[in-house]
C-alpha cells in the first residue's frame, strides 16, 4: 500500500475495484466504517454482489477482464468534466513533459503503440520518450495545451473509452457507471482525497500490470497519491507475502527490489552499477551501489572486498525468464530435476493444476518444509496417482508454525512486526531457519575441501547466526551494521564495528557496511516506543498518535524510515502547504528550514519547496515526477484487451490479446493440456475467489474443525437466470469444464451474480473459491483444475480472474 | 459481579498499563485474585493469516501448547476483533495432522518411512550436490561466467517470516539457483 490500514478512515471516497476487504481483510472494515461515519462513501466495482459490495453506498458491475475499459472511461470523465487537481496533475506528475512526435498510440495505429515487431512480440521503446532541450531536460508545457503533452495524449487516448464501451464491453449499464464516476471524482477537489482499494481482482490478468498502472494513473489525475485517505493500496493476501517480497523469494529480484544480475545487462559490478545508476535519473536508486555492495557484504563477509568485486561473481547471472508458470513447464520438461519448497502448496494453487501435478511427478527428488500433510507434499500418493509409477524421493520436513518461532512479519502497510516464539512446535518439527542452518552445514561438509570455483559461493558464505540459529541475529544481518570503525575526516565516529546501522542513509559503497535488505535497515536498531522504552523498533508497541492521523509512529517499524505515506511531499501544495487543514500531515517551516508534520517527509527533509525539485515529489522515478505517461511492457498508457479466453472480440482495436505475452503452445489438442479454449467450445466466464472461512491453497485452513465446519465443501456460484437455463437446482452436483480438464462441486443458485449485457449478446458469469483440495478436513474439487497458465505481460501472474467454462448437471 | 474482558485482564495483571476497577470497587481494596485452575500465561504475537496483521493473545499451558486464541484489545489495528481464522488459529497448531516427525518417501514407494533429523539433511546435501554439480552452468554461450544451478528450484513461502525468506533468497543464490519463486508471483 502507499498509505495504511488505519490511514483509510481519513478518506473522502473509498473505491474499492478488484478486491473484497470485508470478507478477505475483514479488520480493514471497522476503518472503512470510521471513514464512512465521517461521510465517505464506499464505492464497490466487482463481477459480483460479494460480501462487501453488499455493504457499498454505490455498487456496479462490471464483466471480468475489462478494468481498463472502466478506469479508462473515468479517465475520460474526469478530463471531460474537469474532475482532475489541476495544479497538482501539471506540476507534480510528467503530463505537461513534450513526447517524441514518433511516439504514437493505439488511437491512430488500432490497439498497438509505436514500435511493436511482431516477430519478437515486443516494443522497440525508442519513441516512447520525452522531447528534450540540449541538456537532456524534458520540454515541457505548463498550459498543458500542447498536442505533444503528455496531457492531450492521455485525453486523446482515452476518448475512445465512452460510456457506449463501458455499457457494451464491460456491460455496466452507463447510469451505474457514471453514478461510480461522479462520487469517485469528486476527491479532485483539493484537499480531498480518495482511496482505492485492490487485489487479485486487478492483478491476476493478462493486464493485470496494466490494470494497476491504470489504477495509479487515475489517482495521479485526481491528486491522491500522497494524500491522508488517498492512495493505491494493495490489499495483500498472506501475513507476510510483503515482507517474502521484500526478501525478494522471486527470480527477477535480490533484497529490496534491486534487478537480480543479468547475464546480459550486468555481467560485471562496473556493469550493474554503471546501468542502473543510469537508469535511476534524479531518484534515490542512485544510490544502488551502495545497496548492493552492503548486500555482497552481508553475504560473503570478510571474503568479500574491493579488490575481487565484493564477489559479485558469485551471484547467479539471469538471462530467462524463471517465474512460476515457466517454472513448471521446465519441471515437465524434465530440466528442474530438484524442487526445494517451504510453505507452499502449488498443487493447489499453481494455474492449470493438472499440469503443475504431471511436473511434480517428473521430479527426482522434493524438500518440502511444512506443516501439514498437504496436496503438495503427497502428491505421490494423489487421487487417481498409482505411487509406483512416480519416481520423485520426497523429504518432508517438519515445521515450526508462525507461532512456534520468532520472527518478524510486514503488514500490506508496510509495518515490521516482531513476533516472538509463543507456542513449542509439535514433536521433532523445527523452525525454518533451524532447517536451512543444518542443511546449509551439511552442504559445507558435502563441499568442503572443494577449489572448484563453482563451489567457492556456497564455502565462502558469511554465516553466522549462532547455534541453534536465532531469529534476532538474522535480523541483524538483514538491517545491517558497520563491518569496521569507521570515523570522518574530522574524527567523528560514523559508525563502530559490529554496531546496527541507524538507516539506509548509512549505507556506503566501500564495503564499510553490510546490509541485507537496505529498505529494513533500522528495523532492529534501538529506538522509543513514544513512552520512553527503548527496544529494536519492530518490537514497539507504542499507541501515541500525534496529529490523530492514524500513523501510530512508535509502533513497529514501517519502511521506509518509518514514512507512513508514500510520497506525501504531494499532500502540500507548492509553497508547501497542506492542500487542506483536514488532511495536514506534513508541512514547510520556513523558520526551521525543514518539512515537519506527523509522518516523516518522503522527501529531503530540508529541502525547500522553492529548491530544484522541491515540487517534484515522486523520488523514487528518474525524473522525480509521477507517470501518467510510463512505459510497461505493453506500453506507456493502458489499453484494453481482452483476457486469452474471451466470450466475444475486442471492441476497442482489433488487437483482441495482449500483444506481448506469452502463450505456451505445447499439448494444443490432447486431454492434458494447456491449451486455450473457444468461446463455442466453453461461452461461460468463470472467475476464482476467495472466502472468509478458508484461507489460500488450504493447508492452514481445511485441516481445522471450525473452518472445516463453516465452510466445508467446494461449490459454483450460478446466477438463477444461468441455472434456469441448465436446468441446475441450488445445492444440485454440476461439472465445470474448461480447456484443461473439469471438476465437479455444489451448485450454489444466488441472486449476487447476474448475467452481462455484452455488445448486444447475453454472456453468463460463474466463480468458485479457490481454496479446495483433496487433503484434510474439508475436501472437494480443485478450482485450478480449470484455469489457464498464461500469465500478465510484464509479471507473469496468471490470468486466474478471467477464464472460459462450460457447466452442465453431474447425472 | 460480572467484569468485562479487559477489566478481567488488567485485574489478573497479565496486560501492560495501569489497573481498571469497576466501577462499585474500592480504590483502596486489594485486586482480587481469581483461583485459576492452570497457570495459563498469557503472550501477544501476529495473525498469521491476511495482512492486516492483526494482535492475538495466546494462552498456552506450562509446556507451550495452545489453549486458546483471542484478539489483543490493545492492538491498534484489530483493537480485539479477529475473524474466523484468526479464532480458529488454535487449532492450527494443535492439529493431529501436524507433521511431527521427518517423513522419507522413497521413489516408487506407496507410504511414508519416518526418519531423523541427522540422515535427513545428510541425504538432502548428497541430493542437491548431486543435481546441483550435474547442473551448474558457469559460464553462458557468450563466455560471460553466469554461475547458475538450473536444475533446482526453490519455492515459498508467504506466510514465512523475513528472517526465514532472507535466509531462503540467501542460501539459494549462493548455491547458484535462478528459480526462484513464491505466492507473491501468482
Amino acid at each position: 500500500m502507499t498509505n495504511s490500514w488505519i490511514d483509510l478512515k481519513n478518506s473522502d471516497c473509498i473505491f474499492v475495484f478488484g478486491a473484497n476487504p470485508v470478507e478477505n481483510h475483514p479488520a480493514s472494515t471497522a476503518w472503512i466504517n470510521r471513514a464512512r461515519e465521517n461521510g465517505a462513501k464506499l464505492v464497490v466495482v466487482d463481477p459480483r454482489i460479494s460480501r462487501t459490495a453488499a455493504k457499498a453506498d454505490i455498487y456496479a458491475p462490471i464483466r471480468s477482464g475489462t478494468n481498463i475499459l472502466f478506469l479508462g472511461a473515468m479517465v475520460n470523465y474526469a478530463i471531460e468534466n474537469n474532475r482532475y487537481h489541476h495544479d497538482y496533475v501539471a506540476h507534480y506528475t510528467n503530463a505537461a513533459f513534450l513526447l517524441d512526435p514518433n511516439y504514437k498510440g493505439p488511437a491512430d495505429l488500432d490497439g498497438y503503440f509505436s514500435g511493436f515487431n511482431p516477430q519478437t512480440s515486443a516494443y522497440d521503446r525508442s519513441t516512447w520518450k520525452y522531447q528534450t532541450d540540449a541538456d537532456g531536460q524534458p520540454l515541457k508545457d505548463m498550459t498543458l495545451q500542447d498536442p505533444a503533452c503528455v496531457f492531450q495524449h492521455l485525453k486523446r487516448h482515452y476518448a475512445r473509452y465512452t460510456l457506449d464501451m463501458v455499457e457494451r464491453v464491460a456491460g455496466c449499464p452507463k447510469d451505474k457507471f457514471l453514478a461510480v464516476a461522479d462520487e469517485f471524482t469528486k476527491t479532485s477537489q483539493p484537499g480531498k482525497a480518495g482511496s482505492i482499494l485492490y487485489a487479485m481482482g486487478q492483478t491476476q490478468h493478462t493486464v493485470g500490470s496494466q490494470n494497476v498502472r491504470m489504477m495509479a494513473l487515475l489517482q495521479l489525475l485526481l491528486g491522491n497519491i500522497g494524500m491522508p485517505g488517498g492512495g493505491v493500496n494493495a490489499l495483500r493476501g498472506e501475513s507476510n507475502v510483503q515482507g517474502s517480497t521484500d526478501m525478494a523469494v522471486l527470480y527477477h529480484i535480490i533484497p529490496s527490489y534491486m534487478p537480480t544480475p543479468s547475464a546480459i545487462t550486468h555481467p560485471t559490478l562496473k556493469d550493474y552499477f554503471d546501468v542502473q545508476v543510469k537508469a535511476a535519473g534524479k531518484s534515490y536508486w542512485v544510490n544502488t551501489p551502495k545497496f548492493m555492495v552492503s548486500l555482497l557484504k552481508a553475504w560473503w563477509g570478510d571474503a568479500a572486498n574491493e579488490e575481487n568485486d565484493f564477489h559479485y561473481d558469485y551471484l547467479p547471472k539471469i538471462e530467462a525468464n524463471h517465474s512460476f508458470i515457466w517454472l513448471f513447464q521446465a519441471m515437465h520438461a524434465g530440466s528442474i530435476k530438484g524442487l526445494w519448497a517451504m510453505g507452499m502448496n502449488p498443487a493447489v494453487s499453481g494455474p492449470n493444476s493438472r499440469l503443475v501435478n504431471e511436473a511434480l511427478r517428473k521430479l527426482e527428488w522434493m524438500v518440502i518444509q511444512e506443516l501439514l500433510p498437504t496436496e503438495t507434499v503427497e502428491f505421490w500418493k494423489a487421487p487417481g496417482v498409482d505411487p509406483t509409477k512416480v519416481p520423485t524421493e520426497v523429504f518432508a520436513l517438519p515445521a515450526a508454525d508462525a507461532l512456534e518461532k520468532a520472527g518478524s512479519i510486514v503488514t500490506s502497510g508496510r509495518t515490521i512486526q516482531w513476533r516472538p516464539k509463543v507456542a513449542t512446535p509439535p514433536g521433532d518439527a523445527k523452525e525454518d531457519i533451524w532447517i536451512f542452518d543444518r542443511i546449509y552445514k551439511a552442504l559445507k561438509k558435502e563441499y568442503a575441501g572443494s577449489t572448484d570455483p563453482k563451489d567457492q559461493g556456497l564455502l565462502n558464505l558469511h554465516w553466522d547466526y549462532g547455534d541453534p540459529p536465532s531469529s534476532e541475529r538474522v535480523a541483524q544481518e538483514i538491517g545491517g551494521y558497520w563491518t569496521r570503525d569507521v570515523v570522518d575526516d574530522k574524527g567523528t565516529v560514523l559508525g563502530e564495528k559490529g554496531q546496527q546501522l541507524k538507516s539506509f542513509a548509512e549505507l556506503r559503497a566501500d564495503g564499510a557496511t553490510a546490509c541485507g535488505s537496505w529498505i529494513y535497515a533500522g528495523y532492529m536498531t534501538n529506538a522509543d516506543d513514544g513512552e520512553g522504552r527503548v527496544m529494536p523498533a519492530a518490537q514497539r508497541r507504542g499507541s501515541k498518535d500525534p496529529g490523530g492521523m492514524g500513523i501510530y509512529p512508535f509502533w513497529g517499524y514501517t519502511w521506509p524510515v518509518g514514512r507512513h505515506i508514500i510520497y506525501n511531499r504531494a499532500s502540500a501544495d507548492l509553497e508547501g502547504k497542506p492542500w487542506s487543514p483536514e488532511k495536514a500531515l506534513i508541512w514547510w517551516d520556513e523558520a526551521k528550514k525543514s518539512w515537519v508534520g506527523y509522518d516523516v517527509p518522503d522527501f529531503g527533509k530540508t529541502k525547500a519547496p522553492s529548491d530544484v525539485d522541491g515540487d517534484s515529489p515522486f523520488i523514487m522515478r528518474p525524473d522525480l515526477k509521477g507517470g501518467l505517461f510510463a512505459a510497461l511492457n505493453e506500453g506507456p498508457f493502458p489499453e484494453h484487451y481482452e483476457p486469452v479466453e474471451s466470450p466475444v472480440r475486442n471492441l476497442i482495436s482489433s488487437v483482441q490479446t495482449n500483444p506481448v505475452i506469452k502463450i505456451w503452445d505445447t499439448q494444443r489438442g490432447s486431454e492434458i493440456g494447456d491449451h486455450i479454449g473457444t468461446s463455442e467450445q466453453f461461452p461461460i466466464v468463470a472467475t476464482t475467489y476467495r472466502l472468509v472461512e478458508q484461507w489460500q491453497a488450504g493447508a492452514m485452513s481445511r485441516f481445522l474443525p471450525w473452518l472445516a465446519e463453516a465452510q466445508p465443501d467446494m461449490f459454483l456460484e450460478i446466477s438463477k437466470e444461468l441455472a434456469k437455463e441448465k436446468g441446475i437446482k441450488n445445492g444440485e452436483r454440476v461439472i465445470v469444464s474448461s480447456a484443461r480438464g473439469q471438476i465437479e462441486m455444489v451448485a450454489l443458485v444466488t441472486a449476487r451474480i447476474k448475467p452481462f449485457q455484452i455488445d448486444g449478446k447475453t454472456v453468463h458469469l460463474v466463480g468458485m473459491p479457490w481454496h479446495y483440495g483433496w487433503a484434510g478436513v474439508a475436501t472437494g474439487a480443485i478450482a485450478n483444475v480449470l484455469t489457464p497458465n498464461v500469465g500478465d505481460g510484464n509479471t507473469q501472474i496468471p490470468e486466474f480472474k478471467a477464464f472460459l467454462v462450460n457447466v452442465r448437471k453431474a447425472v | 459481579m460480572p467484569l468485562s474482558r479487559k477489566q478481567f485482564i488488567k485485574l489478573t495483571g497479565a496486560s501492560a498499563g495501569g489497573l481498571l476497577l469497576p466501577a462499585n470497587f474500592s480504590a483502596a481494596a486489594a485486586p482480587v485474585r481469581f483461583p485459576l485452575h492452570k497457570p495459563i500465561g498469557e503472550k501477544r504475537s501476529i495473525c498469521p493469516y491476511c495482512s492486516v496483521g492483526c494482535g492475538l493473545l495466546i494462552q498456552t499451558d506450562e509446556s507451550g501448547h495452545i489453549l486458546n486464541v483471542e484478539g489483543d484489545p490493545d492492538h491498534i489495528v484489530n483493537r480485539g476483533a479477529l475473524d474466523p481464522k484468526s479464532i480458529a488459529t488454535r487449532q492450527l497448531s494443535t492439529s493431529p495432522a501436524r507433521l511431527g516427525k521427518v517423513l522419507y518417501r522413497a521413489p516408487y514407494a506407496t507410504e511414508w518411512r519416518e526418519r531423523d533429523w541427522d540422515w535427513a539433511v545428510e541425504a538432502i546435501a548428497k541430493r542437491i550436490k548431486a543435481t546441483r554439480d550435474a547442473t551448474f552452468r558457469v559460464t553462458n554461450d557468450k563466455g560471460v561466467t553466469v554461475n547458475r544451478c538450473e536444475g533446482i528450484a526453490f519455492m515459498g513461502g508467504a506466510a514465512n517470516n523475513n528472517e526465514d525468506c532472507y535466509l531462503a533468497t540467501k542460501l539459494s543464490r549462493s548455491l547458484g539457483l535462478v528459480w526462484v519463486e513464491h505466492q507473491a508471483r501468482i
